[in-house]
């Protein structure tokens, strides 16, 4: 915590993602009703008309609907894809990973070929062409961008076994006579795991980045559901009459990647011994 | 290294097959397949004539031998819409995508490369902390906003661009730049990472101690080791220009490959999109190698 | 050597790095000098400080953190100091020239060693071509065979002692005033250090440069050394000519660190009762087409040292890491109660593990790093339960705690929150955890200091008489070895030179190399190393 106080951007960052965790899980069950009401003659209302009540400082949509309540209730489904996707894939990821590092026989050689296939192609791409065969309902997005996501841990994980079973302690604990379940997950695990967080936080922001794109281009998430990816693509034949529709859910995706990706350089800083002094003197000689 | 190639081959070959295997099956299994080749609004004969032609009514295990062998004689067969072999249309639009992302890619890697050494060696400065701003911005924008927001401001408002197409010079300017801006932040902050521990290693004290000047330390001792992680990630990123930057491709109207694989998919055009999986995954392959030559040219102790 | 000036002088050089626990002072008020010709050593243990104020010399300390408080680096002179960066950089290399401990990690991995030698050169003026000339007779002066060859490979493509070479090579490529070696023979095997310390003797005398070398050997010292300066938490304790520092310490500090010197003690006698507990026979390994240990036989007795001693490729540490079934042989038997442990199925191996187990040479690296104390003994009950019920766990490990040393208030901490030798304290009361018969410590004190490793020495020494333990002992420091050992076995490329009891193996080596070991290994006094090296250089005469 303290480390977390000495890295002021970082603090920004953990600040604004709790604020926007707190509006995915509050804002469907307050907002859901205003977010959702059609107001013809509030169409493209321009945004900072502060007489207005508060959902419609950013602004009205085609509909009329308030922007800021639409943002915030969107945060919900933007939020639980990302989620959903990244710790489906860091699980699968991590334990084929483990598996592929720890074994010698054929699975440590034949693991890492399905990483390679899937990483032949971008996910962006595989989810395209995935999604244009499925449905694409929460459940699938999620799915699609999971299995992309997939090699990024596997291939992380397995390099660092294969590194880490070589170590000292490891070695000592064959010696204690210790299972394999018992080193791979005692020892081992804990130790990768920090990394594995690390890439996490940043994969979060890549695979909300990859479903704003997939809503975009029309193959993502459906309406009525909204993501900030999809109001983006709403609003684009309006750019040049009212730049408002597709400016703030653009600028939600921003600062929310930013803050991840704020949160995943300090998290591996404060994660490194050898880095940490950094944060510790508080960077206040530096120069 | 003649072994080295033939391994790396090989494992590849292993990778595009369970691809093709994974291809064919996705789009057998999922639904009816004439859903795939043909436009939605076709006709019930018109399917049944369909399926008969291509042997669609026969069992699957023929299906895939058949399939298998076109895919060995490199025939995709013929672009539903375009009514030219799909090869063809792949290739063409496929120059256009290398075009672009060698392009991107040359000027992404200088630039980030430069900037990130010297941000780590100034670690903590004011221009580190401006350069890792940028790039954590950078890093966190998403393309498709920042084309439409650029297209706004530069084509629309100010009339400097044009907005699509790739008739003269001034074309290539908006696409290079946004996708310059991912690519250099996710580059500049391991450039950056990497050559602070290059800097802190042994072998630069070793060269302040013979009385190395900073510059020589910085772009002889410390980058040539601290250039293999970057390799990686100038490949994982290449890797997905080269596959078409689907999102920009399609903003910019530009005709890549990206935005042929997306238009093929709106249009049921499976040849096409089948034979751009084929083309780009070979490009990649290709890529590849040259990334794994690079590594052994820059370290010695790698030797294949 | 009574000059005006000497050739540099550090003047009470105070310097402070900051860190989270607050600005640490690394060395506090330090001066000493040294002239031309003269060799000056800097003794410390660890965190003395010793390295600290020779890196100020050179502009090697990284501000931030670090921080140069007070004092003057005199070079003939002129303040290093309040000297340019530019102008320090015109000094560096070709007038002061530093050699380090790990030549690995300290050349460039990726740049040809003759291009890094003439870069030197280069740097301060010579031309390509010159230098190019001049590496090769560098090259060829410090002993590395075909110079022309080897100037073209990369460092990973030559052998420790060699690397060292090379570093000297580039050090002295401008013939430099002042040469600094900081820990120049420290992983690095007797006999080639025995060379390398020659070869820097030579060069010396040759260009008569004054050398500051750093080290925590005693006996690099003895070998080296006008004068001696002796560092202890960043303080001078102690200075003087190296033989009266040897002969008559003043400090308490150096008092103690003298008399903990390995190889003072009496020797063992050997008791003939003891019967074997662990016999090898014909136990051979290949790796490849390369073939590691050729067959070797021996007896390990009940309740005896056995001490296997041997240089880096000698097949030490693969004996042991065999018979702890860490790497599987290649053929023979090593019988363990009539039982083959070679040939074990993995449940009596399991079994087994209780009986045999193993202290490893580096304990920052053999404990897990994200385990407390209380965690990494007491897993040792999870593994074979039926040895110490749950609810006893915590007064077990009190007790353990207790026998190796450490009170209950470690039970809590975590390794880097400890000292190395209580690091490998807690490495030792693992292994008792689980009520061995057989301890193999491989290399168990090479990593500490000589005080903590005389501690650890006792220790094993007390537990192996309350615990009826046998050791199998494997080391390449042969002082530590006279004093501890029972019997000891010499090993080289992967066969048994010699083997005897610890007496014989010191006082009537049959063998040559064991007696070529023996004259390379360093004695901590000056007179004794004085009289080792005029037999040496007659041997060599005759």
């Amino acid at each position: 915590m303290r480390l977390l106080l000495a890295d002021k951007p970082a603090s920004c960052a953990a600040v604004f993602l709790i604020a926007m965790l707190l509006c995915a899980l509050l804002g469907p069950i307050l907002l859901e009703e205003v977010a959702s009401k059609q107001n013809l003659r509030g169409r493209n209302a321009p945004p900072f008309l502060f007489d207005q009540s508060w959902t419609m400082w950013l602004g009205g949509d085609q509909l009329g609907r308030p922007l800021l309540a639409r943002i915030i209730v969107a945060a919900a489904n933007t939020i639980a894809i990302a989620t959903g996707a990244v710790i489906a894939s860091m699980t699968i990821g991590t334990l084929l990973g483990l598996a592929a590092g720890w074994s010698r026989g054929r699975a440590g050689q034949l693991i890492p070929r399905i990483a390679d296939v899937i990483m032949s192609f971008p996910s962006l791409l595989l989810a395209v062409i995935v999604l244009y065969m499925l449905e694409p309902s929460v459940g699938n997005i999620i799915l699609v961008l999971a299995i992309t996501r997939i090699p990024v841990y596997l291939r992380t994980a397995r390099a660092e076994v294969l590194e880490i079973r070589e170590r000292m302690f490891v070695q000592a604990a064959t010696v204690m006579g210790a299972s394999t379940r018992r080193i791979v997950f005692r020892h081992i695990l804990p130790v990768i795991l920090p990394t594995l967080v690390t890439i996490a936080t940043l994969d979060f922001a890549f695979v909300m980045l990859a479903e704003s794109a997939l809503s975009f281009l029309g193959i993502g998430i459906q309406p009525p559901e909204v993501t900030w990816g999809l109001m983006v693509a709403q609003g684009r034949p309006y750019l040049v009459t009212a730049w408002w529709l597709s400016f703030w859910p653009g600028l939600a995706i921003i600062l929310t990647t930013l803050s991840l990706n704020l949160l995943s350089n300090w998290l591996r800083i404060a994660l490194d011994p050898v880095q940490r002094w950094r944060l510790e003197t508080g960077g206040k000689k530096n120069g | 290294m003649q072994r080295f190639l033939a391994r790396r081959a090989v494992s590849s070959g292993v990778s595009l097959a369970l691809l093709v295997v994974a291809v064919f099956f996705l789009s057998r299994l999922t639904g009816d397949p004439t859903d795939l080749y043909l436009p939605i609004d076709a006709s019930a004969e018109a399917r049944e004539a369909f399926r008969q032609l291509h042997g669609l009514d026969r069992p699957l295990i023929l299906q895939f031998l058949d399939y298998v062998g076109d895919l060995l004689r490199l025939d995709f067969g013929d672009s539903i819409r375009r009514a030219r072999p799909a090869l063809e249309v792949v290739i063409g639009a496929f120059g256009w995508t290398l075009q672009l992302a060698l392009i991107t890619m040359a000027i992404v890697s200088g630039a980030a490369i430069t900037l990130g050494s010297l941000a780590a060696f100034h670690v903590g400065g004011v221009f580190d902390r401006i350069a890792t701003f940028f790039s954590l911005i950078g890093a966190s924008a998403p393309d498709f906003w920042v084309a439409i927001v650029a297209i706004t401001v530069f084509s629309v408002g100010l009339g400097w661009l044009p907005t699509s197409g790739t008739g003269t010079l001034w074309h290539w300017v908006l696409p290079v730049a946004v996708l310059f801006i991912r690519p250099f932040g996710l580059i500049l902050q391991v450039v950056r990472g990497s050559m602070i521990t290059a800097l802190g290693s042994a072998y630069v004290k070793t060269a302040r101690a013979k009385g190395v000047g900073a510059r020589a330390m910085i772009f002889v001792h410390a980058l040539r080791n601290a250039m293999l992680p970057v390799l990686t990630v100038i490949g994982d990123q290449a890797a997905a220009l080269l596959n078409g930057a689907v999102v920009v491709e399609t903003i910019f109207g530009f005709p890549g490959v990206g935005k042929l694989m997306i238009d093929s998919i709106l249009q049921r055009d499976f040849p096409v999109v089948l034979a751009a999986i084929m083309v780009t995954a070979f490009a990649i392959f290709l890529m590849n190698i040259l990334i794994d030559l690079a590594y052994a040219a820059l370290d010695p102790r790698i030797r294949y | 050597m009574a000059e005006a000036q000497p050739l540099l002088e550090v003047r009470n050089l105070s310097v402070t790095f900051d860190t989270a626990q607050g600005p640490v002072r690394a060395v506090r008020d330090v001066s000493w000098s040294v002239g031309r010709g003269e060799v000056l050593a800097i003794l410390g243990e660890s965190g003395s400080g010793k390295s600290v104020s020779s890196s100020a010399v050179l502009d090697l300390i990284d501000c931030p953190p670090g921080r140069i408080e007070s004092g003057q680096i005199l070079f003939e002179g002129r303040d290093l100091l309040g000297m340019s960066r530019a102008e320090r950089r015109t000094i560096n290399g070709r007038r002061i020239a530093m050699i380090f401990q790990d030549p690995l990690s300290h050349l460039n991995p990726v740049y040809a060693v003759g291009w890094q030698i003439e870069e030197t050169m280069v740097i301060h003026g010579t031309s390509r071509a010159e230098a190019r000339a001049e590496t090769l007779r560098l090259l060829a002066r410090v002993g590395i065979p075909d110079p022309a060859e080897a100037a073209a490979k990369y460092p990973h493509q030559f052998s420790g002692g060699q690397r060292q070479r090379l570093m000297i090579a580039m050090a002295l490529a401008l013939k430099p005033d002042l040469l600094i070696a900081d820990e120049p023979t420290t992983a690095l095997d007797v006999t080639v250090q025995a060379q390398i310390l020659a070869l820097i003797e030579e060069l010396q005398a040759e260009t008569g440069m004054g050398l500051v070398i750093i080290t925590h050997d005693l006996g690099v010292v003895a070998e080296m050394a006008d004068r001696v300066v002796v560092m202890n938490r960043g303080e001078i304790v102690e200075r003087g000519g190296a033989a009266e520092v040897y002969r008559n310490p003043q400090h308490p500090y150096t008092q103690r660190l003298i008399a903990a010197a390995p190889g003072q003690g009496a020797m063992r006698e050997t008791r003939q009762d003891a019967s074997p507990i662990l016999s090898l026979r014909h136990v051979s390994k290949r790796y490849g087409a390369f073939t590691a240990l050729h067959g070797i036989s021996y007896d390990l007795h009940e309740g005896e040292v056995l001490a296997i001693v041997g240089e880096s490729g000698s097949g030490k540490s693969t004996t042991a890491r065999l018979l702890l079934r860490l790497e599987e042989a290649s053929g023979g038997q090593a019988l363990y109660r009539g039982q083959d442990l070679l040939a074990m199925s993995p449940r009596d191996l399991h079994a087994l593990r209780r009986e045999i187990q193993m202290v490893f040479q580096d304990p920052t690296q053999s404990l897990n790093p994200r385990m407390t104390v209380y965690q990494l003994i007491s897993e040792a009950w999870a593994i074979h339960p039926g040895i110490v019920e749950r609810a006893r766990w915590r007064a077990r490990v009190a007790e353990l705690l207790a026998e190796v040393g450490l009170d209950d208030g470690y039970m809590s901490r975590y390794p880097h929150q400890i000292s190395g030798g209580q690091r490998q304290r807690v490495a030792i009361a693992r292994a008792l955890a689980l009520e061995p018969r057989i301890i193999v410590c491989d290399e168990a004190v090479s990593a500490l200091d000589v005080q903590v490793q005389a501690q650890v020495i006792r220790l094993l020494d007390r537990l192996k008489a309350s615990h009826g333990l046998s050791y199998i002992f494997i080391a390449h420091d042969l002082p530590v070895v006279r004093d501890f050992a029972d019997r000891v076995l010499v090993m080289r490329g992967g066969r048994i030179v010699e083997q005897g009891d610890v007496r014989q193996i010191f006082e009537m080596p049959r063998e040559e190399y064991t007696r070529n070991l023996l004259a390379a290994s360093l004695d901590p006094d000056p007179e004794v190393q004085a009289q080792r090296r005029a037999a040496r250089q007659a041997m060599e005469t005759a």
